[in-house]
């Protein structure tokens, strides 16, 4: 491969940040000074090129230092890696969370979704913009569901700057454990507000710059908007995670048993509570008996397609391709959802538990966690955890001292929600495009990096731990038969008490939203997100089953259970969903890429419009969604219209 | 002489194609068994030297069985299959992109467009006047070729041919997502500023001329290409021993254009920037 780079030169800040991520380049075909030797011999090749996969990171690395992605920096990560210019600037252009043109360090992402609309988020943003002012170095940006929806309306800081080790904000007895929490509390004080003004980054020169920092700030205020943007290292911090889990401390409960009355980084607590036994009964039946009692288990994935997990370890397991991958789907970007981060948050020692059965099961070595990139401290637990459990001899060469090797490798994602579809999520690791891959083959049989791979959600992964330790008898007792076990639902919108909740398949609509407190004047339920479907406030007797939704025409999806009371005009929430839809198409099919903008323009005209004003566009509507629904390649555009369709037909939208 | 590889023979399978049982070579797909069976079924973004992207998604036919469409181009032959092409779900599926491409695309050298439009009565104006549209000017930024991204509808085929699948430049990618992705270089700048070595081999395969010769745009431009009027001459290249073909049309005794025949095992229609671009000695008459 002959690549041609321009003549932009990184600064230093950008090279440091690149070689703090793939070391210091070993010979100018790497982007060093040239020396003698380079004349002599040509170093990198397919070497580099098998690095593809850390092109994603190495433009975090960029991105989290300076706030953008310069042409310097670009060029000089596509000589580490061998990777041609013009795709690595396609990969870097398909991320939101990436910006290729200069930008203020702090970026101030304002949710604008369902939930956080509901609550007051265009208000918000237009109430932190004229607060902030101009030349505030702050960049205020509109962005698709953060996952916060228990506490709408939800800001996240992001500000450049040198890494700074995320801190756990809530958890005061961090300290004396080491690992990624345990950072010194003087580190990032007074020099750092200093420099942030510099929005360019990198003059080159030495010295303390501003440390890179998140904020998490939910609900927001423009005050405390405003003050966490402009100084996300003094923000108070975030509310633990049990706070998102109302029914914590519950006796019965399967999934959130260990929620505020475990401390989520001590590992310790975690075997103290049940931690560690599932694997050891693992190690104990070996594979193919894991295998079975997850299969007469009769779980099925938590995602949103329901597919028998059972099945899918069976077929990987039995590929005679080696190796195989174990990838763990944390890209929880469907708006509504927020079960997975709560969980990564409040008990990530048992995803790197489940993380670990599954992969013996399946025959993987070695494992992906793809973590959406808008969730720090999800990230920063699941570091810590995983730190931990390498540390313990629970992650590594010999696990548990049974001989079998498997670590974990995480994956931040960068503001795609297409790449939460499984195949999209293999090539946005391998550093490609997050565009999703045509089926057959099947992730099974060539799934990440081309080889037999087993993808799971979190929650479904979690759900192996009660299934080794009570048995598959006893865990296919939970719920119906057809939809076992318990599941967790993410309440939001018009409710007295948001968060996850959990329940056996089997209850009602009506029962959870009891549970959550429900107000009066409920106008809509949207079951699945934007991807799934509204019912009316008299259906709440629909079972939450897979059957029982499919029965009633709808769909449980990820298990979102947003309320909505009749304070929000309906067709504006469908722009929403629609505005969506536009913005998260990868934009490699046309029925989806076009389509989604067609969709959008048509609520658009008849956002105000009702009856016979708005038939023929209601029409238009139904033959564009048909068609993407029957020709896209992928989910996304395949249930873009979904929702839209079920608030016309089940709510009497626009009549 | 020539030698035409025969290969290993292939096993035959068979299924149903529109009620009919057909058979078909293994691993041929079901867009080869249509036409093999002479059925019409329109495509865009399939390139007969180039590994199907099914993008375009205006192949789409209906297999008994599966949830969705599945684009015949890419999909192939399982014995047993029951597959349906003309069935009103999948008429209704291809009318439909061709409505959404043609709103938002400038269609108007694509070659067979406007005969799909009517066979499937497509109303691209339906959308109204306010659809967005891929409003790009013409890049003109070097002698040779022309990128007209607003007639562009990316269908992937010059990103596959300047990469892995043919040329191994790299040059080009898409940029961007959803219906703002474009076909770009890097920092989308001129394409002199990019790994381009000028071969021509992504307008070989570009299906709506949104990349063509400079000299066919310019003509187009004066109003003076005619294809009617153009002979075609295929023959070799002089300029090294590699033998490859080359197409050359001529209008008016100049030539406007040169292709090479996708079926010839020199070249499987790819030359270099001399084969393509360096005609014009032929036609200095001094």
């Amino acid at each position: 491969m002959d690549l041609h780079f321009g003549d932009s030169k990184p600064t230093d800040d950008e090279r440091a940040a690149v070689d703090a991520l793939l070391g210091p380049p070993e010979s100018s075909w790497e982007g060093a000074d040239r020396s003698d030797a380079d004349l002599r011999w040509a170093r990198g090749g397919r070497e580099a090129r098998d690095r593809r996969d850390l092109l994603l990171p190495g433009l975090h690395a960029v991105n989290d230092r300076i706030g953008w992605i310069s042409e310097g920096a670009l060029d000089y990560l596509c000589r580490r890696l061998t990777i041609p210019p013009a795709e690595a600037y396609g990969v870097a252009t398909f991320y939101a969370m990436f910006s290729l043109g200069p930008r203020p360090s702090t970026v101030l992402h304002i949710c604008t979704d369902l939930a956080c609309t509901a609550a007051g988020a265009t208000r918000l943003c237009t109430e932190v913009e004229s607060g902030l002012g101009p030349g505030s170095g702050v960049q205020v940006e509109r962005s698709p569901c953060l996952g916060l929806c228990e506490r709408a309306p939800a800001a996240l800081v992001i500000r450049a700057g040198e890494t700074a080790r995320p801190a756990f904000e809530d958890e005061a007895r961090s300290g004396p454990k080491g690992g990624p929490g345990a950072q010194p509390p003087g580190d990032d004080g007074g020099t750092s507000r200093s420099s942030e003004a510099e929005s360019g980054g990198g003059k080159g020169r030495r010295g303390r710059k501003a440390q890179r920092s998140t904020a998490v700030c939910a609900p927001a205020t423009p005050d405390t908007a405003i003050q966490a943007a402009t100084a996300p290292e003094t923000a108070p911090p975030e509310p633990p995670p049990t706070t998102a889990v109302p029914q914590a401390g519950t006796p019965t409960l399967t999934l959130l048993h260990r929620m505020g009355t475990t401390d989520p980084t001590d590992l310790d607590d975690y075997r103290a509570n049940g931690g560690y036994t599932a694997l050891r009964r693992a190690f104990a039946i070996g594979p193919a008996a894991v295998i079975r009692e997850v299969t007469d288990a009769g779980l099925v994935g938590r995602g949103g397609a329901a597919f028998p997990t059972g099945r899918k370890w069976q077929a990987t397991a039995s590929q005679p391709d080696h190796p195989h991958y174990l990838v763990c789907n944390a890209d929880e970007s469907e708006p509504g959802t927020f079960k997975d981060r709560v969980l990564m948050e409040g008990d990530p020692f048992a995803l790197v538990e489940a993380m670990t059965i599954a992969a013996y099961a399946t025959g993987a070595h070695h494992g992906y966690l793809y973590l959406r990139g808008e969730y720090p401290r999800a990230t920063a637990r699941m570091e810590h955890a995983i730190a931990q459990a390498r540390a313990r001899g629970l992650l590594g060469d010999d696990v548990l001292g049974q001989g079998y090797a498997f670590d974990i490798e995480i994956r931040r994602g960068a503001g795609a929600y297409i790449c939460g579809e499984e195949t999209a999520l293999f090539n946005s690791i391998e550093g490609y495009r997050g565009e999703p891959r045509t089926k057959p083959p099947f992730p099974v049989e060539k799934g990440l990096f081309g080889k037999p791979t087993v993808e799971n959600n979190v929650e479904t992964l979690v759900n192996v731990l009660p299934i080794l330790t009570m048995g598959a008898q006893a865990y296919a007792a939970i719920g119906t038969e057809k939809s076992t076990g318990p599941k967790l639902f993410c309440v939001s919108g018009s409710v007295a008490r948001p968060g996850i909740y959990e329940l056996p398949f089997g209850a009602t609509l009506g029962e959870l939203l009891g549970l959550a407190g429900v107000r009066d004047n409920l106008r809509a339920v949207l079951l699945g997100g934007a991807a799934g479907g509204f019912v009316r406030p008299d259906e709440l007797d629909i079972p939450l089953t897979f059957e029982g939704t499919r029965e009633a025409g709808t769909t449980l999806g990820s298990g979102v259970v947003m309320a909505f009371d009749d304070t929000v005009p309906l067709p504006r929430l469908l722009l929403r969903i629609a505005q969506f839809f536009r913005d998260e198409s990868c934009g490699q099919c046309v029925p989806c890429r076009v389509g989604t903008v067609r969709q959008e323009e048509a609520l658009h005209r008849i956002v105000d419009r009702a009856g016979a004003d708005a038939r023929a566009d209601i029409t238009l509507l139904r033959e564009v969604g048909r068609a993407m629904r029957d020709a896209s390649i992928c989910g996304l555009g395949q249930t873009a219209w979904n929702a839209v369709e079920s608030a016309i037909d089940r709510l009497g939208a626009y009549e | 002489m020539t030698v035409t590889p025969l290969g290993i023979p292939r096993r035959l399978l068979e299924f149903t194609l529109d009620g009919d049982p057909v058979r078909a070579p293994e691993g041929s797909t079901i867009l080869d068994a249509c036409r093999a069976a002479g059925k019409d079924v329109p495509t865009l973004c399939e390139g007969d030297t180039l590994t199907p992207k099914n993008a375009c998604r205006v192949c789409v036919v209906e297999v008994e069985g599966s949830r969705t469409l599945v684009p015949a181009c890419s999909r192939r032959a399982e014995p047993g299959m029951d597959v349906r092409t003309g069935t009103e779900r999948a008429r209704h599926s291809r009318k439909v992109v061709l409505e959404l491409l043609a709103s938002s695309v400038d269609l108007s050298t694509t070659p067979r467009v406007a005969e799909w439009l009517k066979e499937y009565e497509a109303k691209p104006d339906r959308f109204g006047p306010d659809a967005a549209r891929l409003d790009e000017e013409p890049r003109v930024d070097n002698d040779l070729y022309v990128r007209d991204y607003a007639k562009c509808i990316l269908c992937y085929k010059c990103v596959d041919a300047c990469g892995d699948q043919w040329q191994n430049s790299f040059a080009i990618s898409v940029a961007g997502r959803g219906f703002d992705a474009r076909i770009a270089v890097e920092h989308d700048g001129p394409l002199t500023d990019s790994a381009c070595v000028y071969c021509g081999n992504c307008i070989e395969v570009c299906p709506t001329g949104a990349l063509s010769f400079k000299s066919e745009f310019d003509m187009r431009a004066a109003g003076t290409w005619d294809e009617a009027r153009q002979t075609e001459t295929t023959t070799v290249c002089a300029y090294c021993g590699v033998g490859c073909n080359l197409t050359l049309h001529v209008q008016d005794n100049e030539i406007v254009k040169v292709t090479s025949p996708h079926d010839n095992p020199v070249t499987h229609g790819n030359l270099c920037i001399k084969g393509r671009f360096g005609y014009q000695h032929v036609q200095n008459r001094d």
